[in-house]
């Protein structure tokens, strides 16, 4: 009487052509983004390190060290699909038509004996279970670190301190700000104070999708800081829902100068350094260019 | 015992702090400088702040009496040259330093007691013209 492992151990070509048929019989396979041969040798890596691990009699524990290279190829090939950009539907559907081959070929093998095969069946069926499940959990952690990644970039260039003008600085925000981007605001803002020895910092918020208490708050802060460097801070932008929103809130912000425009705030900031921006004489013009 | 120097340059009192604050340094120095004022009656309190890397609430509280102290005796004070770290941390520790003029620089700093001074000083040319025009 042969066991499972055996009985596996011999079919496993045929398991492998079957797996492999049935993984590039799916539709919405990419193979734009992967290779045929590539996908059957890490197809062929896969069912050497299960096989191996079933050969010990080990249906239930996942995390032995029995099935340890098991596992790493399957995150690996996770992590690498999700960073690739392969639908979930393709991740899954690799370990559960393995599931369907490995069935097939036992249904094959296993005919004079139902009862065995039932067994059989029942162990495998929850092995491989479990082995999607670890592909699903490590396919979702690889989307996720993806996604923290572009947040951190996106956090990264999305404060940008402009010199508009000698000793004015202008800080457009865009997105939301939290607690972790104000400090990050506030120190870029108030380095490039010292580095540039600016007198006034413009702080646009036209970018800003909804201004609350908390956002008032880290607001405030940047002002007062800018202001114990020495420097002056002009808030701008400010829209029609967002003055709306700040005076229903009960907000304060009266001893800080707050203008509608970036325009605006570079007059008031131009007025504050007895600078001024004057329209040249029109014949001036083309005499000039002769 | 450790002081920190105290220079007077014409109507004010420069003030370099070179090493950090411990909380008996500070009150000498805030002893020292409203004494110096008093004494010399000077218009103008600068404060250079530059190289101090820490600050804790007390300092905080420190640099704040001195102004409103100074401000009673009739002398503006200006804080310069506050490190970025410092600024961030007085704002989380709530201290704005209200009634404290800020800038960035020993330069721009004198450049603002210089205007304060003259605008109080235009103030009080108008009221003393009459006593002018006699001793001339």
């Amino acid at each position: 009487m042969n066991t499972t492992a055996q009985v596996l151990e011999k079919n496993k070509e045929r398991i492998l052509e079957k797996w492999m048929q049935n993984q590039l019989s799916d539709a919405a396979l990419r193979d734009d983004l992967m290779t045929n041969d590539e996908l059957q040798r890490q197809s062929r890596e896969m069912l050497d390190g299960l096989l191996r691990a079933v050969s010990k009699g080990n249906y239930d524990n996942i995390y032995d060290t029995d099935f340890e290279q098991v596992t790493d190829t399957l995150r690996d090939i996770s992590i690498t699909r999700a960073r690739q950009g392969f639908s979930p539907r393709e991740t899954g559907a690799y370990v559960l038509s393995l599931k369907q081959s490995v069935i097939e070929v036992l249904v094959e093998q296993r005919q004079d004996d139902t009862s065995m095969l039932y067994r059989e069946i029942m162990q495998l069926n929850t092995l491989l279970d479990n082995l999607s499940i670890l592909t699903f959990e490590t396919f979702i952690k690889g989307r996720e670190e993806v996604i923290l990644r572009q947040t951190d970039e996106i956090s990264e260039i999305s404060t940008p301190v402009i010199r508009v003008w000698d000793g004015i600085l202008a800080l457009p925000i865009i997105g939301t700000l939290d607690s972790a981007r104000t400090q990050v605001v506030m120190e870029n803002l108030l380095q490039e104070i010292v580095n540039t020895g600016s007198n006034i910092a413009i702080l646009d918020i036209s970018g800003v999708p909804a201004v609350d208490s908390l956002v008032a708050q880290h607001l405030i802060k940047t002002v007062s800081a800018t202001r114990l460097m020495g420097a002056e801070c002009i808030i701008s932008g400010i829209r029609a829902e967002i003055a709306q929103t700040i005076v229903h809130l009960g907000i304060d912000l009266s001893n800080i100068k707050t203008k509608a425009s970036l325009a605006s705030a570079l007059h008031l900031a131009f007025s504050m350094t007895n600078l001024e921006v004057r329209r040249t004489e029109r014949h001036k013009g083309p005499k000039l260019m002769r | 015992m450790e002081r920190i120097p105290i220079l007077k340059m014409g109507p004010f009192l420069l003030v370099t702090i070179q090493i950090d604050l411990y909380d008996r340094l500070a009150l000498t120095l805030e002893n020292d400088l409203i004494n110096m004022v008093s004494q010399t009656g000077a218009r103008g309190v600068l404060i250079d702040i530059s190289t101090v890397s820490i600050v804790d609430s007390f300092m905080g509280r420190i640099l704040g009496n001195i102004a409103s102290m100074s401000r009673i005796m009739d002398a503006e004070t200006v804080v310069v040259g506050m490190q970025p770290a410092v600024a961030i941390t007085l704002v989380e520790l709530g201290l704005t330093l209200q009634g404290v003029y800020t800038a960035l620089n020993v330069e721009k700093g004198m450049e603002l007691l210089n205007t304060k001074l003259g605008d109080n000083l235009e103030l009080d040319d108008d009221e003393e013209e009459d006593q002018d025009d006699r001793n001339d």
